[in-house]
């Protein structure tokens, strides 16, 4: 590979037209004659609907159309199963999927029942105000363990209980070694719901031509290919007549890629109904009920070592949240279910989960997507081996890490993607190295923490290890074209939410065509330019898209030197591509442009040779055997204020390996934001739903993202093990930095707080929780704060 | 159909005279009226500061405001920072800061960020970290997680000190 633009920091295709107002995104969409549409949702989490009334709201002048689900006909069914479950003996799987608008029952506060058309969204919501729904409440399940009580109240009547799924997968015997094991560590931990919160909410537009029929539709999604499918097949139209755009994307992080939500199954019904373009855009409120959510998790988990600190296996067995639907199937469970082994040999494992239906927003991947739960449990687990068999937390860890020599590494459990659990490379105990020396942990826990402590100061330290399956299949596409002008073009099939895209895959093509990155102009995310692939999830862009670019390049790099060697008349061998031209590597000033060769390619008169494609153009596929596997290690030095229960972050380190780095700025980027998320959920984001499933806190001024005054600056650092599972040897890293946040959280508030600190058990905390965890624990009467 | 009210103001330089219902917010009448989108709308409930516009120099959340409280105003949005060389724009010193110190991913709240910092700075030529964080602290980003935005800021500011010709 000819590496100049590939591991260097270029400046991003995609700014200016962001930072000057020019990008366009959903809402910027304006078409002539445009209604809009609002949603009537469910006040109530569980709910029987006695009746509608939408005779008073229809009567409105402004008013196109309202519709119930009674009014929808044959077009109403229930959404798809998007994942269907992984090939898992014993497995037990029960579907409910979403429907458009609630028929006979709401199952969540703000599941839609009714919409409106009208000229404007003003007009709209004015007209909300005058459907009439009898709503008779009914109790709600809130709780995880209560939900599959017997006297639970049911949320899906054609199901005997609320059980959603129930999965175990083993490895090894772990019953048998914890028997002989020298110590065994039980605990509970607890995690909860916050929001993705995305700064765009999501959004759909469509436009409907009857006299060509052609459905054009802008949405906010992370995947227009399979939506357009799925439109296609919905409202009977061939695929090719749908065009489904995802254009600039404000922020995805999971929920963007839940299909179908109603909302994008009905807008373009609307618009075809109606004859006229269709509007609907997410307000931030609809967002915090209506848009999906999760980490509601509980886990009873045990670890069995030896005395020497050795583990020998581990029984995790936990519940899982799936919200009152379940269309993402075990993604997110399954994920929490693997990520759980971390960079650790763990010999034997019994791990079993039930997945349950609770009355409140459908739970799909978040940032992270269940994998937090996992690197939770685990590294919480070590830390209190740690502390009860005397071994230092961060030398448990290292007894216990995979080896460089243990790749590729056979988990004998099943992933998400339904391939087996097999890390392909990594190179952990560098990263760990790194960390420790960076941060000086061993000066720290011997000298400064004490000394700290001395001038009333809480200090502690935290370091935590985690791992990331990324880069999974099935495949993706990209095609790759040299225009008569010299632009080369580059379109795939993946939408875009900020991941620099628009740079990284440029940057890829760049260097086998010997252009700059800013000459390769990226088009993702619309099915009229490429309509094979399957979406941006699971920290797999450069992965798998980026490596369908580099095999599509390769591809027109070939036909790129035939052509100028005949055009040069010398051999193929003697070409080399640089500066936008092909040339004879000893005498470069004999060349030529890659726009004449795309002229010369594409002959207007005379004949070729049979069989000849014309232009420099080519298609390719990439679909791995299986996912990569990145790996990291995050530390943190905290300050705690017993007294207010505030944290003050002084040291924030990731070292990270995602294999080769295509572009060093936007990694880093990227890890830092997902480091932010993490902050998030660990210290300052919760959902708060009361005992009638209602949401409390649906507003930014009573969800808590953190702000500039919060996240501290966050050093990061690189260890690059290759993937051997792509050419590129990259490995995904959108998800990454929100990964460990809580466990490193939790370890490091601990160590600040030192003797008499309570064991932290469960995220989100916040100054409010760790107060009252504070207090149950008896610290403020504990002799050392007494001092 | 609602009563309507005229209001007379300018953006960007150019002058707007339209009819419009007393309850349009200025968002919308920016967004989806004069088709100025560069504008964004993240919460419409003045927290996210996505929707951040200049108002006789002054930054605004152009959620919290009605179209008609902007009578006789002076705004500028994001679409008014670059200036026009006749070749082309040529971007703001701190457009180009964000491009050069990776201040953006998804670039949806980014305009807020612009235009919270354009009055900052003025006000502020040498600002100290602290003194960003809190300026952009009432400006939420979920991609980022601030420190490029910080450093986008710190550059600026130097290159404002060295360049004072560079438009305001």
């Amino acid at each position: 590979m000819n590496a100049r633009y590939f591991g260097a920091s270029v400046r991003r295709n995609e700014d200016e037209r962001l930072l000057t107002g020019q990008a366009l995104f959903v809402d910027d969409v304006h078409l002539d004659e445009m209604l809009h549409v609002a949603f009537l949702r469910s006040d109530y989490a569980h709910a029987r609907i006695k009746s509608i009334d939408l005779s008073t709201a229809r009567s409105r002048d402004a008013v196109l159309g309202v519709y119930a689900a009674g009014d929808l006909g044959d077009y109403w069914q229930p959404g798809p199963l998007l994942v269907p479950p992984p090939p898992i003996e014993r497995l037990e799987f029960h579907e409910a999927t979403q429907v458009p608008l609630a028929r006979d029952k709401v199952r969540h506060v703000g599941e839609p029942i009714a919409m409106v058309v009208a000229r404007s969204r003003y007009e709209a919501e004015d007209a909300l105000a005058l459907i009439q729904v009898d709503l008779e409440p009914l109790d709600a399940v809130v709780e995880l363990e209560a939900a599959l009580a017997d006297e639970s109240p049911r949320l899906h009547e054609h199901l005997e209980s609320n059980l959603a799924a129930h999965v175990i997968q083993e490895k090894g015997d772990y019953s048998a070694v914890a028997d002989k094991a020298a110590h065994v560590i039980k605990r509970r931990f607890r995690f909860d719901r916050g929001a993705a919160a995305a700064m765009e909410n999501r959004g759909v537009v469509a436009d409907w031509n009857a006299k060509s029929g052609e459905l054009t539709v802008w949405d906010t999604t992370q995947a227009p290919i399979p939506i357009r499918n799925g439109l296609a097949r919905l409202l009977n139209i061939p695929e090719a007549q749908v065009r489904v755009i995802a254009p600039f994307i404000g922020g995805g992080f999971g929920p963007k890629i839940m299909m179908f939500y109603p909302e994008e199954v009905l807008i373009p019904w609307l618009a075809m109904r109606h004859g006229r373009p269709m509007k609907w855009i997410e307000d931030r409120q609809e967002s915090f009920f209506a848009t999906t959510q999760e980490r509601g998790q509980i886990h009873d988990a045990e670890l069995a070592l030896t005395e020497g600190g050795i583990i020998l296996g581990v029984r995790d067995v936990f519940w899982h949240d799936t919200g009152a639907y379940d269309p993402y199937g075990l993604t997110v469970p399954i994920n929490s279910q693997c990520t759980l082994l971390g960079p650790y040999q763990v010999p034997n494992y019994y791990s079993e989960f039930r997945s349950v239906f609770t009355n409140k927003p459908i739970v799909t991947p978040v940032r992270g997507a269940g994998r937090q739960h996992g690197v939770f449990v685990m590294e919480r687990l070590l830390d209190i081996a740690a502390r009860e068999l005397d071994i230092d937390r961060v030398e448990i860890r290292r007894r216990n890490l995979l080896a460089p020599e243990d790749f590729p590494h056979d988990h004998e459990i099943i992933y998400q993607d339904s391939a087996p659990l097999v890390y392909d490379s990594g190179n952990y105990e560098a990263a760990l190295d790194k960390a420790v020396e960076r941060m000086e942990y061993k000066q720290f826990v011997r000298e400064e923490r004490a000394r700290l402590r001395a001038e009333g100061r809480n200090v502690g330290i935290g370091i935590v290890s985690y791992i990331e399956g990324t880069g999974i299949g099935p495949y993706e596409g990209a095609r790759v074209t040299v225009e008569p002008s010299g632009t080369v073009c580059l379109a795939t099939g993946v939408g875009t939410q900020g991941q620099g895209h628009f740079t990284t895959f440029a940057q890829i093509v760049a260097d086998e065509l010997g252009v700059t990155p800013d000459r390769v102009h990226v088009v993702t995310g619309d099915t009229g330019r490429f309509n094979w692939g399957t979406g941006t999830f699971a920290s797999r862009g450069a992965v798998v898209a980026g490596s369908a670019c580099h095999e599509a390049a390769v591809a027109v790099r070939a036909m790129v030197v035939a052509e100028a060697a005949a055009a040069l008349e010398v051999d193929a061998d003697d070409i080399e591509l640089a500066e936008g031209t092909a040339r004879v590597k000893s005498r470069p000033e004999t060349c030529i442009s890659l726009g004449d060769l795309a002229v010369r390619s594409n002959p207007l008169r005379g004949a070729v040779t049979p069989g000849t494609n014309p232009g420099l153009e080519a298609t390719a596929y990439f679909g791995p055997e299986r996912g990569t596997t990145a790996s990291g290690v995050h530390a943190m030095l905290v300050e705690v204020d017993p007294e207010t229960a505030m944290l003050k972050i002084l040291r924030y380190l990731v070292v990270h390996d995602c294999g080769r780095v295509i572009n060093p700025m936007i990694v880093e980027g990227q890890i830092v934001g997902g480091v932010a998320h993490g902050i998030g959920n660990s210290f300052y984001e919760q959902l708060h739903f009361d005992k009638a499933g209602q949401l409390l806190n649906a507003s930014f001024m009573d969800y808590l993202l953190p702000t500039a005054t919060d996240v501290p600056h966050v050093e990061v650092d690189h260890v690059e093990t290759p993937s051997p599972y792509n050419p590129l040897g990259t490995k995904g890293v959108g998800e990454a930095g929100a990964i460990p946040v809580g466990a490193l959280f939790a370890q490091a508030i601990e160590d600040a707080l030192g003797d008499g600190a309570p064991e932290i058990l469960e995220m989100p905390l916040s100054p409010n929780r760790l107060f009252e965890l504070l207090s149950e624990a008896g610290y403020y009467r504990s002799p050392s704060q007494q001092e | 159909m609602q009563e309507t009210v005229t209001v007379r103001f300018s953006v960007n330089g150019e002058p707007v005279e339209r009819s419009v219902e007393p309850r349009m917010l200025l968002s919308d009448f920016l967004r989806h009226e004069l088709d100025l989108t560069g504008t964004h709308v993240g919460c419409e409930h003045g927290v996210c500061g996505a929707c951040t516009v200049l108002m006789d120099g002054d930054a605004v959340r152009s959620c919290l405001m009605f179209a008609v409280q902007a009578e006789g105003a002076e705004l500028t949005t994001v679409e008014g920072l670059a200036s026009d060389t006749g070749e082309g724009p040529r971007l703001h010193v701190l457009q180009e800061a964000f491009i050069e110190k990776h201040g953006l991913q998804c670039g949806f709240c980014t305009p807020g960020f612009l235009m919270t910092l354009i009055p900052f700075l003025r006000d502020n030529p040498t600002p100290s970290e602290t003194e960003i964080r809190e300026a952009v602290s009432g400006n939420l980003c979920r991609c980022t997680g601030y420190q490029n935005i910080v450093s986008a800021v710190r550059f600026a500011a130097r290159r404002m000190a060295t360049q004072p010709e560079v438009p305001e």
